[in-house]
């Protein structure tokens, strides 16, 4: 008899309403690997630190972008076989070095010539470079740096910025990583030069999640995946069997929000990175949409519809009781938290339309802030908090950018259909999703303040939904 | 719970009853020879009791309501018009006529809409054509709503007839 329930209670199970834990488990692949840590160290040759940086201020990408950068293979002390290269130290320096340069000319800021049509330091040039040879060139920044393998078979990376013409080292530093995290080095050395150079935070040491996408239009698989900033370090988290949309990585890169079907609806789930498990964000019968992360990482703000009515809620990552926010009739969703955690900037179509609208982070003093013809879609606070970029909808779909007051606003982008901003960690950059018309074929774009800059992201198949998570600890 | 799972249950074993005996009906592999030409246009042998789709599955639903299974929205909307309305009463007699029969509204939104707010849209849609039967009289247990917003496309050109196509709500027969 007891026999018999259990077989129904499972059957049941199975028709009807599959638990969680049984869903949990059902689209998910292996855990990542963790991530290594990165130790910054001192660098090995003497020196003080130059203080006080350039003499010009920034104010316009235009105004830095002509920039020559000289970027030869960093020096080794010994070529010693390492993990991170089949070839030894001398071959992954020249490697940093070209990260390094990719990384410089894939975002338009500076004119980086990399270490394949430039002569290579030896070690001892790395602290007293060869200006003589350099200064013909035509760069006007020179960057060093060397490889070295421990016994522990960690490498330390160190990096050097120097002025060509003033021949002096504007600033160096170095770093202990494991061999799997050798990129690492060469993005927190892109990280050093751009920040001393333009005086704007880092963004290159930073890892992006996206959902992939394969198949027709009608039929489309769409999987998690997660990449670091320059697309490398490729994985994806989820096999495809459930549709999963609308990643955000959470601040400590410890978890990822998303929306999955994996039990049949859409419901949001907190992917824990570490252990390569999920749970659902809220035990409820109802649709919950449009995850985000509170900027200490410890609430997340969604959406849930009740009975056709969606609204927006907040509840702790630790679990406990949502609350509500939102009460208007109509489409509350897309919450996005400013970077100081006091106010949230959330898109409803209460008005009639899409709309951008500003509430305290209690849902208090709602009010509406996008007043420029057009509608306001999926708006993204800015880590600077100076900006807030939407999807803005006036006939094609296009990113945008204005004030959190709704002044200022400006158009980045022209396709058909651009959607779903999300900023770099310095906000001086925005990733979106490109939808090509009747094809329905998506990719990872980015483009610049100015909207001068724009490129595509490489992704090895369809992407959509980017999700630019913070800098690196 | 409890209640909820006994129904379940009981669904699940009607509806494998149902699987079972749609499979017994399945052809056998080698088909008998065909009847003679010759034989078939002066046989006056009553016709073969017709052998549809069974009840409890989407053909047979489909069979008796037509198009009505979907649908139809304007750009943003959620309203059910006199059109709608008629699709559903159709709909609605043929769950009072099958009560054994649950079902799933799937709402959908075109492509010109952000990925969350269409997902939100869907979900409007499909509880308004939910709502719009239960006032028929079908029991909201029945049914169960589904959004996928812009995400399951039928209509794959990117012109304004195939974005009205994929506005839509579509009752699909849980089986």
């Amino acid at each position: 008899m007891t026999r018999t329930f259990t077989l129904l209670a499972s059957v049941a199970a199975l028709a009807c309403a599959p638990s969680p834990l049984v869903a949990q488990t059902t689209d998910l692949g292996e855990p990542l690997a963790e991530g290594g840590e990165v130790e910054t160290t001192g660098t090995q040759a003497s020196g003080e630190d130059a203080e006080g940086g350039l003499t010009f201020t920034v104010t316009d990408e235009s105004d830095w972008s002509d920039i020559g950068v000289a970027i030869p293979a960093f020096a080794t002390d010994r070529n010693r076989p390492t993990p991170a290269s089949t070839d030894g130290t001398e071959a992954l320096g020249r490697e940093i070095a070209r990260v390094i340069t990719a990384n410089l000319r894939n975002n338009g800021l500076f004119k980086p010539v990399g270490p394949d049509s430039l002569p290579q330091p030896d070690f001892s040039q790395i602290t007293s470079p060869a200006w003589g040879s350099w200064s013909g060139r035509g760069a006007e920044m020179l960057v060093h740096g060397y490889v070295r393998a421990r016994d522990d078979e960690k490498l330390v990376v160190g990096c050097y910025l120097y002025d060509v013409a003033l021949k002096d080292e504007l600033i160096r530093e170095g770093w202990v990583v494991r061999p799997a995290d050798w990129r690492r080095a060469a993005h927190k050395c892109s990280d050093l030069i751009y920040a001393r150079l333009t005086g704007e935070d880092p963004f290159f040491d930073s890892r992006i999640a996206y959902i992939a996408e394969t198949g027709p239009k009608d039929n489309r698989v769409k999987r998690l995946a997660v990449m670091d900033s320059d697309g490398a370090n490729h994985r994806f988290i989820t096999l495809g069997s459930a549709t999963a949309l609308t990643p955000r990585y959470s601040p400590d890169y410890s978890k990822i929000l998303y929306l999955s079907y994996v039990d049949g609806n859409p419901r949001i789930y907190v992917y824990d990175i570490g252990s390569g498990r999920q749970q659902l964000v809220t035990e409820n019968a109802n649709p919950t949409l449009a995850p985000r992360w509170s900027p200490d990482g410890r609430h997340i703000l969604y959406s849930m519809a009740v009975a056709g009515n969606t609204d927006i809620y907040r509840v702790p990552v630790t679990g406990g009781t949502p609350e509500r926010l939102t009460s208007a009739p109509g489409i509350d969703i897309a919450g996005s938290y400013s970077p100081d955690g006091s106010k949230i900037v959330f898109e409803s179509d209460r008005s009639g339309a899409q709309q951008c609208y500003v509430m305290d982070a209690d849902g208090t003093n709602q009010r509406r802030i996008s007043f420029f013809g057009g509608r306001c879609a999926t708006p993204e606070w800015s880590p600077r908090g100076d900006q807030i970029a939407f999807t803005r909808i006036a006939g094609d779909f296009n990113v945008a950018v204005m004030t959190p007051s709704g002044g200022s606003m400006r158009v980045l982008t022209r396709g058909w259909q651009d959607e779903a901003p999300t900023w770099a960690p310095n906000g001086r950059i925005i990733q979106f999703f490109r939808t090509a018309r009747n094809s329905g074929r998506s990719s990872l774009w980015q483009v610049d303040l100015t909207g001068r800059n724009e490129r595509r992201l490489p992704t090895p198949v369809d992407a959509s939904d980017p999700a630019w998570g913070p800098i690196r600890p | 719970m409890n209640i909820s799972l006994s129904r379940c249950a009981a669904a699940a074993l009607v509806t494998s009853s149902l699987a079972l005996a749609a499979c017994s009906k399945e052809a056998p592999e080698e088909l008998p020879p065909a009847p003679a030409e010759t034989s078939a246009p002066t046989d006056t042998r009553p016709a073969p009791t017709p052998t549809g789709p069974t009840v409890g599955t989407q053909e047979h639903f489909a069979d008796a309501v037509g198009s009505s299974t979907t649908v139809y929205f304007d750009t943003d909307r959620y309203n059910i018009d006199s059109q709608d309305a008629a699709a559903l009463q159709a709909q609605a007699q043929y769950f009072a006529r099958y009560p054994q029969v649950n079902f799933t509204i799937e709402g959908h939104a075109d492509e010109r809409g952000t990925r969350e707010y269409n997902l939100a849209l869907g979900e409007r849609r499909a509880n308004a054509a939910k709502n719009y039967l239960v006032s028929l009289g079908v029991s909201p247990d029945r049914i169960r709503t589904v959004s996928y917003g812009k995400e399951r496309p039928v209509a794959l050109a990117s012109t304004p007839e195939a974005w009205a196509r994929n506005r839509r709500a579509a009752s699909v027969v849980i089986n």
